[in-house]
């Protein structure tokens, strides 16, 4: 009885199953789905790396520094960076006063102490990063309907993140003419970029790095695009992961432990198992 | 219940032996985990994963406690405090990848523990209540890692909320008035975050109450064993500690290496990207996954496109994602068969390792891949084998099963013979602990 009953219930599903597959393949048959756009010319990042790749990977300060500086005169005027505080800063080798001078650079929302109002004031070490934009009604109005997103965690939020946003600032092209060819209804519309690093190909934001020497570096290091891509990429590794050095340093020690005391616990397993056979 | 011949908790410190009259807990350690527990001495690395699912239960529990010191359920900060908690705690990135971690290192091992159930047919008499009490833990690991995942307010964790508990709407008459009851809203928001918080919280505490029943029902029969056969006489067995002690000992060390590896050097690999983009009910993912040890049932659900008579095709998903687990509820009297172990049934086995093991490979596969084909028609295939396997096959291959023949008794099968017991069964004088279900050969 209970056998019976199983198979009922079985037959209830599979033929359900069944029933479906033979539909969806009817559907494959009769209407198959072309290739789209996105599918065809979507490129993955480019193969690019860090000094923080990897399980020795260490952030380069310098390299760093003139991602900061990349951001600060170029991403900050429309992406926020939330997560990251001035102090913070202090990891990539600025000394208190130099971090206090770049904070008192930014002005962060505040108090007026005479009247009580709010106002911007100077920013000191424990503030945050201030958002560019006050709301995201404001962000989008000033950028094609677009809102910038925060760049605090965007290099875990992608996959493989860092070498995306290296390759989203590096790959803007013009679209290529068999897409337009192949695909007429995917022509790049009129505000949008071209950019087969985007999912969807077009992109609201301009190329944000346009000529050398967009940013002057202070350690003579030559400021290509391709070099501030680079850095502003291992910089946004840092602010997705500020921890991520003391991570990997604390990994080693903790498997060279776990591996000496597995090695005494496999020893003391053969010696107490030694007479068993099993 | 133990065998006649386990070791007898004897304390002979005066301060053990006023406990023992008084409250006598060590002398329960000692017959649940200690040497007054007599084992199988023939268990292969396979029985280890019910050690380590304590010890993952146990990393998952401190881990969290102390998550939970830092976090704040509210849709405004849930994230921030996540961050904050990652960025600013001290160690706080090291209990957040941990924790996050320590879910797929759950899942890993009690999917190996389950498998190993299904092989060698740990789920049969007498240890259905063992089984029985194993899925209800499954499904209350599957409740409280839904909503941990809910909890840092991500992109996935509330796009997944809404496919979730979208899927109680499916249910009809009720299902729209159960899933806003559920939800506190007509979609996830305050209410809902502050309230998966809470059962988040309160499930693993449940948990480990039922994995101390889990424990207690195997002690009464002891543990299987690869043969199968039941434990005759005490060569069969060795006491628990140390001879497991010390095997479970070392596999944790294993275990541990492999878990820091994910922790310290891959901590975000298992996780979706998307997750680390706050919650914006204004703007849907491309695609919508569940983390990945629900990634079979995510298949099982997607795979039915098609409405059957006067079902529509979302109810049957929902019945049939929750029928692929309910059916192992079933699975102690569905297989029939009076032979436990796979190693033992030549035509089992074949279904089980090229029928279910590459079904559920690949509706592992289609579940993380997007709603698209070819994906849709291979889960289907491979659903379609899910259900027949349980449902179909094993009732019938284990009636008509010629299975080989089994060793006499584990030390037989482990020392190639056992005179012992032989001569004993020869003058009539053998009392088997358990009576073994001989096959018909």
């Amino acid at each position: 009885m209970a056998r019976i009953l199983s198979i009922l219930v079985g037959l209830f599903f599979t033929v359900a199953l069944a029933w479906a597959f033979v539909n969806g393949a009817y559907i494959q048959i009769t209407e198959p789905t072309g290739p789209t756009a996105e599918h065809e010319f979507h490129l993955h990042p480019k193969d690019v790396h860090f000094a923080s790749d990897g399980p020795f990977g260490k952030f380069d300060n310098q390299q760093l520094q003139r991602g900061f500086q990349v951001y600060k005169e170029v991403c900050a005027a429309c992406h926020s960076l939330e997560y990251v505080a001035f102090r913070d800063l202090a990891q990539l080798g600025y000394t208190d006063a130099e971090v206090k001078a770049i904070a008192a650079g930014f002005s962060v929302p505040g108090v007026d102490p005479n009247t009580g109002e709010s106002t911007m004031v100077p920013g000191t070490p424990t503030d945050y990063f201030p958002k560019p934009f006050a709301n995201d009604v404001a962000a989008r109005a000033a950028n094609n309907n677009a809102v910038p997103p925060d760049l605090s965690l965007i290099a875990k939020a992608r996959h493989n993140g860092p070498a995306y946003v290296y390759s989203l600032l590096t790959g803007y092209r013009d679209q290529p003419a068999e897409l337009v060819k192949e695909f007429p209804g995917s022509k790049t519309p009129p505000g949008l970029h071209y950019n087969p690093y985007f999912a969807n190909l077009n992109l609201a934001m301009p190329p944000p790095l346009t000529t050398d020497g967009q940013v002057e570096y202070s350690d003579g290091t030559k400021a290509t695009v391709d070099q501030m891509a680079k850095d502003v990429s291992a910089f946004l590794v840092w602010t997705a992961e500020p921890k991520l050095e003391k991570r990997k340093q604390t990994g080693w020690a903790v498997l060279g432990f776990l591996l000496f005391a597995t090695i005494l616990g496999y020893m003391s397993y053969r010696s107490i198992w030694a007479d068993k056979k099993h | 219940m133990s065998f006649p011949w386990a070791n007898e908790y004897k304390p002979s410190h005066p301060f053990m032996k006023w406990m023992d009259e008084k409250l006598p807990l060590p002398r329960l350690v000692y017959n649940s985990v200690g040497g007054g527990y007599p084992v199988p001495r023939n268990l292969n690395y396979f029985w280890n994963f019910g050690f380590l699912a304590l010890i993952c239960l146990t990393i998952q529990i401190v881990t969290g406690i102390v998550m939970a010191m830092h976090y704040a359920a509210n849709t405004a900060v849930a994230f921030e405090t996540i961050e904050h908690t990652v960025r600013d705690v001290n160690w706080g990135w090291l209990f957040r990848y941990a924790h996050a971690n320590g879910a797929s290192a759950f899942f890993v091992v009690i999917y190996i523990h389950i498998f190993r159930g299904f092989y060698y047919g740990s789920y049969k008499a007498p240890r259905e209540m063992v089984w029985l009490l194993g899925v209800v833990i499954f499904l209350l690991m599957m409740a409280t890692a839904f909503m941990g995942y809910v909890l840092p307010w991500g992109q996935m964790s509330f796009w997944g909320a809404k496919v979730i508990t979208g899927l109680f709407g499916a249910i009809p008459l009720v299902g729209e008035p159960l899933q806003q009851w559920l939800l506190g809203g007509f979609a996830p928001d305050n209410a809902a975050l502050n309230r998966f918080f809470s059962l988040h919280y309160l499930l693993p505490f449940v948990i480990v109450g039922v994995v101390v029943l889990h424990i207690w029902a195997l002690h009464i029969p002891g543990s299987s064993n690869p043969t199968g056969v039941e434990v005759k006489t005490e060569s069969d067995t060795v006491p628990f500690y140390p001879y497991y002690i010390a095997k479970d000992g070392w596999a944790v060390g294993a275990f541990a290496i492999l878990f820091a590896a994910a922790v310290f050097f891959f901590p975000n690999s298992l996780g979706h990207p998307d997750n680390y983009i706050p919650a914006n009910p204004m703007s849907t993912p491309a695609h919508i996954v569940p983390e990945w040890y629900f990634w079979p049932f995510y298949a099982i659900l997607r795979a039915f496109t098609q409405n059957f008579f006067f079902i529509p095709a979302k109810l049957m998903g929902v019945l049939a994602m929750f029928g692929a687990i309910l059916v192992w509820f079933f699975l102690p009297w569905l297989d029939k068969s009076p032979v436990r172990s796979g190693s033992y049934r030549p035509t089992y086995k074949k279904f089980f390792w090229f029928g279910l093991i590459p079904a559920m490979a690949v509706l592992f596969y289609c579940g993380g891949a997007p709603a698209e084909e070819p994906f849709v028609m291979l889960s289907q295939i491979a659903a379609l084998y899910y259900f027949a396997h349980f449902l179909i096959i094993l009732p019938i291959v284990s009636a008509i099963e010629k299975p080989l023949p089994l060793p006499y008794s584990i030390t037989e099968s482990v020392l190639g013979h056992d005179e012992g017991a032989q001569l004993r069964a020869a003058h009539g004088a053998t009392e088997a602990v358990h009576s073994d279900a001989t096959p018909a050969t």
